[in-house]
């Protein structure tokens, strides 16, 4: 595969990632539990949403076209949305949302680690300023971990319930195809396989810590990396491209 | 009771000498009521008025436009909790005041029971309902309750911004396409006059104008502030090319003001009372929002006290 291809690819899924998950944290935005959870929750959606800019910018540089920012969060198609399933699933109750945040966290931890050391310059230098901000989303969901397991009968069965079904989503972070394969091979980027393990480890820990049982690796989902969402996705393109496509071109 | 005379004479010579009054000095009753009346009313306005705008996050027409309302709306929520704080100071907590807005005892806003329709609408709310509110809280700086007094002055600096980046937005629309252009001047339409109504309704129909004047907890009346916002922001909705919907506007060169039309009050008192196009939403969203994040809020308070008891354990 040619780097450059591959490169792309790579940067709409760190950028797909950030992007959609924001979208998704945005919409606690006037709900959350508390007032102060209203503003860390926006904080996270912040910081996500401005990882993605930078990754999506580059990757319009890269690509070469002409793509802006916009272009590539606006218009694309479904099924060249590239990223995790388990960015796209929805809120349900904080529990839900607590669940997918930590264990994505952990995730985007590992890998935001090892970019800092990208060969590739730009990338070093978007992770270099994303990492502080990423180890403090983990910080905070991992807190939310422990105060729900760990809280209350009813809080310890909710969470414990939510990371049960959040858990066929996980294994889909960590498949890798020929784009991650040059990307590797380039120095770019890690190998998920590398992480899996250490991933496993830490979520072990800290589920232990907030007497959650880790559930068991059973059948996982995949098929983000070839644009195959769950349905829940089609709803997030028709409210995130609305205004884009109702009024094509314009300035806003 | 000689002792309430002096404290009463304290009070009344600190408010003439616009010293400030702060949490721990003697006040009266109804001064202390008056001000959590106001207070926690307007900090529950910050948090109802999240909602409004809340609703176009998911559908922001770019990136960076979503991030600027994203920040917006934290700054509200921000400034929600920090007048929560000022009203506390007063001897209410938190908990209760919520409960009071929940349970329909208390108001805020009556603007934030209209809906936000279209994009456009998100900047007729930063430019007009910041706007209005900004006039109203540069007012409020110099209030005699001195925690109120300095919330206002820190608030009132992130106002100003929302102002500009809803007149920006709406700048961007009316210099773009037809299509934006009209969308502009619709949400102006819709805007206008639900913005005059933000400074309540005339002095001499208004229940607490007087007192607050008295007591200088308000410096300015309604129909002084109302003014002073149309006045300013006239001449912005000419530069942006759009219609004030309001055929009896007119510059008025003797008064160096504007003469304009009447406010529908029945519109007014009927928001008021409820019948506004989103009052029962708005509550509603709040009441979910209350109750869906009970368990969260249990499960913190009971973390945190197993934490509390094991460090004292370890202590022992
Ligand atoms: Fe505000
Ligand atoms: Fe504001």
């Amino acid at each position: 595969m040619e780097q450059k291809q591959a490169l792309f690819n790579y940067l709409l899924r760190l950028g797909d990632n950030a992007a959609i998950l924001g979208h998704r944290l945005s919409e606690w935005c006037g709900h959350g539990p508390e007032l102060e959870e209203d503003i860390a929750i926006i904080n996270t959606a912040l910081d996500l949403l401005g990882h993605a800019r930078s990754l999506y910018t580059y990757a319009g540089e890269v690509e070469g076209k002409g793509r802006d920012e916009d272009d590539i969060a606006y218009l694309r198609i479904e099924r060249e949305y590239r990223n995790a399933l388990i960015c796209e699933l929805p809120n349900g109750h904080y529990g839900d949302t607590i669940a997918r945040q930590f264990l994505f966290d952990q995730f985007n931890y590992l890998l935001f680690s090892e970019l800092v050391n990208s060969t590739d310059e730009t990338v070093a230098a978007i992770a270099a300023k994303a990492i502080k901000e990423i180890r403090y989303h983990l910080r905070r969901s991992t807190e939310w971990t422990l105060r729900l397991g760990d809280g209350t009968e009813e809080s310890h069965n909710r969470v414990q319930q939510s990371f049960h079904d959040v858990w066929m989503y996980t294994g889909d972070l960590f498949v890798q195809d020929e784009s991650d394969k040059a990307v590797i091979e380039a120095g770019i980027g890690p190998d998920l396989t590398l992480l899996y393990p250490v991933w496993q480890d830490k979520v072990k820990e800290v589920l232990k810590e907030a007497t959650l049982e880790m559930p068991e690796n059973g059948w996982m989902q995949s098929g983000s990396k070839q644009g195959r969402h769950t349905e829940h996705f089609g709803y997030i393109l028709s409210e995130l491209q609305y205004m884009q496509r109702a009024y094509p071109g314009c300035e806003w | 009771m000689a002792q309430e005379k002096d404290l009463q004479k304290i009070f009344e010579e600190k408010i003439e000498k616009e010293i400030k009054i702060e949490p721990k000095d003697w006040m009266p009753d109804e001064y202390r009521k008056n001000l959590i009346r106001q207070i926690s009313q307007h900090a529950h306005s910050e948090v109802v008025g999240m909602l409004p705008e809340g609703n176009w996050i998911t559908r922001a027409p770019s990136l960076r436009r979503k991030v600027a309302l994203l920040a917006k709306i934290q700054d509200e929520a921000g400034h929600g909790l920090y007048l929560y704080c000022a009203a506390e100071t007063l001897g209410k907590d938190r908990e209760t005041l919520v409960q009071e807005l929940l349970s329909g005892k208390a108001k805020y806003s009556s603007i934030f029971n209209y809906p936000a329709l279209t994009w456009a609408d998100i900047g007729a709310i930063g430019w007009l309902v910041d706007g209005a509110a900004i006039v109203n809280q540069i007012m409020l700086q110099k209030t005699s309750y001195g925690p109120y007094s300095r919330g206002m002055i820190r608030i009132c600096k992130e106002e100003s911004f929302h102002q500009r980046q809803g007149y920006e937005i709406l700048l961007t629309l009316c210099r773009g396409t037809e299509e934006q252009k009209a969308m502009a001047q619709d949400a102006l339409n819709r805007f206008w006059w639900p913005s005059l109504m933000m400074f309540g309704p005339s002095d001499k129909d208004s229940a607490h104008s007087a007192q607050s004047m008295a007591w200088k907890i308000k410096r300015m009346g309604n129909d002084d502030l109302r003014q002073k916002f149309i006045d300013q922001t006239v001449p912005q909705a000419n530069f942006l090319g759009l219609t004030i919907p309001d055929p009896e506007l007119k510059w008025n060169e003797e008064k160096q003001s504007y003469d304009w039309g009447q406010i529908d009050w029945e519109e007014f008192y009927n928001v008021i009372k409820g019948n506004g196009p989103c009052n029962k939403e708005r509550l509603a969203a709040r009441q979910a929002a209350y109750d869906n994040g009970a368990w969260v809020r249990e499960a913190a308070t009971a973390y945190a006290k197993k934490k509390a008891e094991r460090k004292t354990k370890d202590a022992a």
